[in-house]
């Protein structure tokens, strides 16, 4: 149950609207990262704290394509299919993906460390093709890059090439302050 | 060195630039918030905005002083600012570096604007997908209330104010202003007819304002130089200041690119963003995120402010330019943007939720090789029965690749229908997913 968990986060987000239901966005965010997806169970627990009905919490949860309501691989990758990266590679990418993992989009390999998506756009236009797995973007991708990074998420769980705060192109190494 | 003086991404074209609260303020930074706080009564920052002619840099180019205005002065109870960071818009991702790479110059210009408008709570609405960008927010936020920059007594000048971040869960609808309020209400992001506005009936139906990411980046800036430098900066007097655009596509350096606004087209693609990747001349661009129509190379020379995308037929909108080169299939092209609005369509108009289908549909069908000539005909009439409505603008939004791809280029749909496959692609286009909700 979230509220014996997180008592006192709950009781300062809901503090944060005037009205109980702001809440709901922050604590369905809540319910995901505990468990990884937010179940009806969860969805009930929900309802209760913000004085809603299970439908009014069920309507906005599946308004919105980021929150899960079915287990997912431990590291979902998303990959971006609009336009921009699409001109760059999307499907290249995609490609080499569905090699690796030997699963198509919409699926989730067998020992459960993967489960492949196709997103729209994720506003990383200019360094695609692109992917973001969890909570991390990994831009401007080659088929080693890729490889690289399903192998470091398969044995460490975490990958450098990660992208950090976001510049492109880079800030030259001098000075071009005037 | 850049060509151009950098405004808003001065501070991060420093490769030793960190964003921390530190660098900020030894880079000048809070120095407005000072000024203002004890020296300027929030009417007169108002004033100051108007004449700076700061327009609203999310797609709309809204002036951002007279929306300000639009706040009763007298209402009573709460009002609030939401700094709209749902960075959605396909080809656009100039939001996302300015939050990450130089928080605090958007929260100081979140705290400016909440001055001027008389606000004590605030709320930054990022889009789900930026954990990064929330980190380094939150991160921003907290070194902010520290430092006494926010929080019930600012600066001790008795000045208060409460930014919260809220982080949305991935739908593009929320940039839109009204859909993002219902949203930041809890509720489905359902965009609402107006009238009546976000100024008198915004959140929680409290007068609010609803703020992009860059235009408050602005504000500092206006502040320490003068609202007569920024009006005299860009193209003056409907486009002042500099504007980020983003260039994506087949160019040589894509990437962020911030310049006065009023430069052409020609010379941000071929020159700053250093000209087509391959060899291959240009074949079409878009000049303002997907929602804007297409230009082809006789657009080149138009210049990049509102009013001058606007007469040549298409619209700034949120500054992302992506560039196509020669070679690519107009047909799919507008296929994948399709695909794009009838995922992302909100499913409160009929016309644009069903429309957005039968529009995928058809565009499908014709790269596909399965195209009628009669199909042509029913875009042209589909599109018009779309436009104009539907509650906001994403109808016609979602029309504007297919009418213009279809008045440039016409003989590429034909020849599509005639030969019964994509002439510029040697194999069949890979299956996509369905098409539906």
């Amino acid at each position: 149950m979230l509220a014996e968990k997180h008592k006192d986060k709950i009781a300062s987000i809901i503090a944060r609207y005037a009205e109980k239901r702001g809440a709901l966005l922050p604590l369905l965010w809540l319910a995901q990262e505990e468990h990884g997806h937010i179940s009806e169970e969860a969805m009930r627990e929900i309802a209760g704290l913000l004085d809603l009905t299970p439908p009014q919490v069920f309507e906005t949860v599946t308004f919105y394509t980021m929150y899960n309501r079915r287990p997912v691989g431990k590291h979902h990758i998303q990959v971006c299919r609009s336009l921009m990266c699409a001109l760059v590679g999307t499907e290249t990418l995609l490609g080499w993906l569905k090699t690796k993992l030997g699963i198509t989009t919409g699926q989730t390999t067998p020992d459960g460390f993967f489960t492949l998506s196709q997103v729209e756009c994720l506003a990383s236009c200019g360094t695609g093709p692109m992917m973001q797995i969890n909570d991390d973007y990994y831009e401007g991708l080659t088929q080693e890059k890729v490889n690289r990074i399903l192998d470091d998420l398969k044995r460490d769980g975490k990958c450098a090439l990660a992208t950090g705060p976001f510049m492109w192109p880079e800030p030259a190494e001098k000075s071009v302050n005037r | 060195m850049p060509k151009y003086e950098l405004i808003l991404l001065k501070n991060m074209a420093q490769a030793s630039y960190t964003g921390s609260l530190g660098d900020y303020e030894r880079a000048g930074g809070y120095q407005a918030l000072r000024k203002v706080l004890g020296t300027l009564a929030p009417a007169e920052l108002t004033e100051m905005v108007k004449k700076s002619g700061l327009r609203g840099r999310g797609g709309a180019g809204f002036p951002t002083g007279v929306k300000w205005s639009f706040i009763p002065k007298d209402h009573p109870g709460p009002r609030y600012l939401v700094c709209n960071a749902d960075e959605s818009e396909p080809g656009t991702f100039k939001d996302r570096q300015l939050m990450e790479r130089d928080p605090h110059q958007m929260i100081e210009g979140m705290i400016l604007a909440a001055y001027a408008i008389g606000v004590r709570t605030a709320y930054i609405y990022i889009r789900g997908e930026f954990v990064l960008g929330a980190k380094v927010l939150e991160r921003a936020l907290a070194d902010a209330y520290r430092a006494a920059y926010l929080g019930a007594n600012i600066l001790g000048k008795g000045f208060a104010l409460d930014i919260y971040l809220h982080r949305g869960a991935g739908a593009y609808i929320c940039g839109e202003e009204t859909a993002l309020l219902e949203s930041l209400e809890g509720k489905r992001g359902l965009p609402r007819v107006k009238p009546p506005f976000p100024a008198t009936h915004g959140l929680f139906q409290k007068p609010t304002v609803v703020n992009n990411v860059e235009t408050l980046a602005n504000l500092p800036h206006i502040v320490n130089r003068g609202p007569e430098w920024f009006a005299s900066t860009g193209n003056p007097p409907k486009g002042t200041g500099t504007r980020v655009f983003c260039l994506s596509g087949h160019v040589k350096r894509p990437g962020n690119y911030e310049v006065p606004m009023g430069i052409t087209f020609r010379e941000m693609i071929f020159e700053l963003a250093g000209g087509m990747r391959g060899d291959k001349p240009l074949k079409a661009f878009i000049p303002g995120g997907a929602s804007a129509a297409f230009f082809t190379p006789q657009h080149l020379d138009v210049k990049m402010y509102f009013e001058s995308v606007a007469q040549a037929g298409s619209m700034l909108g949120s500054g992302g330019v992506t560039v196509m080169e020669e070679g690519t299939c107009m047909v799919w092209a507008a296929e994948n943007l399709l695909h794009f609005f009838n995922h992302e369509s909100c499913g409160k108009c009929t016309p644009c939720r069903e429309g957005s289908a039968w529009l995928l549909q058809i565009l499908r069908r014709i790269d596909h090789g399965k195209g009628k000539m009669e199909d042509l005909d029913t875009l042209a009439r589909l599109c018009p029965n779309i436009a104009g409505r539907t509650v906001c603008a994403f109808g016609d939004a979602e029309i504007a690749p297919i009418l213009s791809t279809l008045q440039y280029f016409r003989e590429e749909y034909e020849a599509h229908i005639r030969e019964q496959r994509c002439p510029l692609r040697p194999q069949p286009a890979p299956e996509l997913i369905t098409v539906g909700h």
